[in-house]
């Protein structure tokens, strides 16, 4: 398939589910329990016309495609509704708080995938038994700690939330990473440039990274998912104001606009970070054949 | 590393057999209130002293046990047979069934896996019996956890279904569910076994990380994710090591399972 058809296709599937996810998201707000009672409504202070102009409001939305057609209309211009615990526009807090997010998780890739390849590379380069034995039982040891037990820690020692994400990526690329690696180092090509007597550094360069890249760029996508995933646990228990936060107080409060709106742009991200990983996997592999 | 698979298979059993004996192990339920002793140290009434609520921490911490190993293999059941029919069925049938359901699993794949898991948690009311919020927090766990291991068994159908043993059968005439069921179904059986006790370690620490936030179940019923919420306020240089009984036991049969599944992917 051609990179432009790939292109094409990737973009198609994206928007599909930001169009399925929205509808999802004003389908779910409609059927929630509790959509068509108004707390209001329940106020002795307010006048009879009050409380029947409260009740026609929410008569209008009972039909559901209106509803759900008039919620799409509303998400194509930017308007996802108001968020139901924090009384302000969802969209004003998801442009608020998606930076700080964008940082913790991009910082906490970056140090996770430095980790992974730094402790794949030196396993496979040093051969050591020992060696091996330690940088499994640390990533294994890792991978049997809950994400959110991990940020607690990191609250109790006051370290940066960042490391915490780290932390938690780097055992699901080290293992990847180092079968990778290892099963490059074993390819007849590879070993016939050692016996020849190149240097660690050229084999390393010159044949085992471009053999590794496609592999190990294809993880890519899937650890922004992973570092997304932990951003809920590490950025509401070590208070970071970010969308993790935002939809664990939505999940608390059960406030589905907000919840489901900022999922769906959280989809968005790893969608675009898959895609990228997937054509750079794709034209790397196309320039080798 | 034989010793150590020895080590996990027999901690495995201890825990499992401890958890299911608690009724025998302790006296006090593990909803009793001992209101003159709150957060009270180790002591000969309490063996792991008392939480925030003065309720008996050693009993809570065997019924909690005792609930998160019996439905994180109920939600790995759920999960295999969901991927067993949407994966394995498609893989079977092959064509555009196929290339829509793999479509489906990267869709779900794509999706972070707490948000999507808060996010239906959150649809579903917090406020229900704690039976309930057991059910419905392991349910979740085994609706949404499938993706992974359907990608598995599409696969594995599709090359089943291509196989010769599969053609020679289809030109005898085999057909339909027959063909599923004679010459499919068992060998798949391995494939599904595996991925049922893969993810069952998983289910675990989800239910960890659901309960230490608040959406996994419900008190007073404990679970390992509820038990982990003490950690919030553990003044750990104030050396109450006690509290952290139950992360060094998750820890371990987290560790104990991923042990023995290593040795399964070794052998596969």
């Amino acid at each position: 398939m051609s990179i432009l058809r790939r292109i094409a296709r990737l973009i198609l599937t994206m928007i599909a589910t930001v169009l399925l996810g929205t509808l999802v998201t004003g389908l779910l707000v409609r059927l929630a329990p509790g959509f068509d009672v108004d707390a209001r409504q329940l106020d002795s202070r307010l006048a009879h016309e009050s409380k029947e102009a409260l009740r026609d409001q929410r008569l209008k939305n009972a039909d559901i495609m209106h509803f759900c057609i008039a919620y799409l209309g509303a998400a194509a211009t930017g308007d996802f509704g108001e968020s139901l615990t924090l009384n302000r526009p969802v969209r004003e807090l998801i442009v608020e708080r998606f930076p700080t997010t964008l940082r913790i998780v991009g910082l906490g890739l970056v140090g996770g995938w430095l980790l992974a390849v730094t402790f794949a590379f030196s396993s496979v380069l040093l051969h050591r038994a020992a060696y091996d034995a330690a940088t499994a039982t640390i990533s294994g040891a890792l991978l049997c700690v809950p994400s959110a037990v991990m940020a607690l820690l990191f609250v109790l020692f006051r370290a940066p939330a960042q490391l915490a994400i780290a932390l938690i990526v780097f055992p699901r690329l080290f293992r990847y990473a180092r079968n990778v690696l290892e099963s490059s180092y074993s390819m007849p090509h590879i070993i016939t440039a050692r016996a020849k007597g190149l240097g660690m550094v050229r084999v390393l360069c010159w044949h085992v990274i471009p053999v590794s890249a496609a592999p190990l760029l294809a993880l890519a996508g899937v650890s922004v998912s992973v570092a997304l995933g932990a951003a809920v646990p590490v950025e509401a228990l070590c208070g970071i104001p970010g969308i993790g936060q935002l939809a664990w107080q939505a999940a608390m409060g059960r406030d589905l606009p907000l919840l489901i709106t900022s999922t769906v742009l959280v989809t968005l991200v790893t969608l675009t970070a898959n895609a990228i990983s997937d054509l750079v996997t794709c034209s790397l592999s196309s320039s080798r054949v | 590393m034989k010793y150590l698979r020895i080590f996990a298979i027999a901690l495995l059993s201890m825990v499992a057999i401890t958890s299911l004996g608690a009724g025998f192990l302790t006296t006090v339920d593990y909803a009793t209130q001992f209101r003159e002793a709150p957060n009270a140290a180790p002591s000969n009434a309490h063996w792991l002293g008392t939480d925030q609520l003065g309720r008996d921490r050693f009993a809570r911490i065997l019924y909690g046990t005792r609930v998160s190993l019996l439905l994180a293999p109920a939600a790995a059941l759920i999960s295999t047979l969901f991927a067993a029919l949407i994966g394995g069925v498609a893989g079977f049938v092959g064509g555009a069934w196929q290339r829509w359901a793999t479509m489906l699993i990267d869709l779900v794949l794509s999706l972070p896996w707490l948000f999507l898991l808060i996010t239906v948690r959150a649809l579903l009311p917090l406020n229900v019996p704690p039976l309930i919020s057991v059910i419905v927090t392991f349910l979740l766990l085994g609706m949404l956890g499938w993706a992974a291991s359907a990608r598995v068994m599409c696969a594995w159908a599709g090359a089943v279904r291509n196989s010769d043993f599969v053609l020679q059968a289809r030109a005898t005439g085999v057909r339909g569910c027959r063909l599923a069921i004679v010459h499919v179904l068992p060998n798949l059986k391995p494939l599904l076994a595996a991925q049922f006790w893969i993810s069952i370690p998983v289910f675990i620490l989800a239910e960890a990380n659901l309960g230490i936030l608040g959406l996994g179940v419900a008190e007073p019923l404990p679970s390992w994710g509820s038990l982990l919420r003490e950690l919030e306020d553990l003044a750990i240089y104030s050396g109450e090591l006690w509290k952290l009984v139950p992360l060094v036991l998750l820890i371990l049969v987290v560790s104990s399972f991923e042990l023995l599944l290593s040795r399964t992917e070794v052998s596969a």
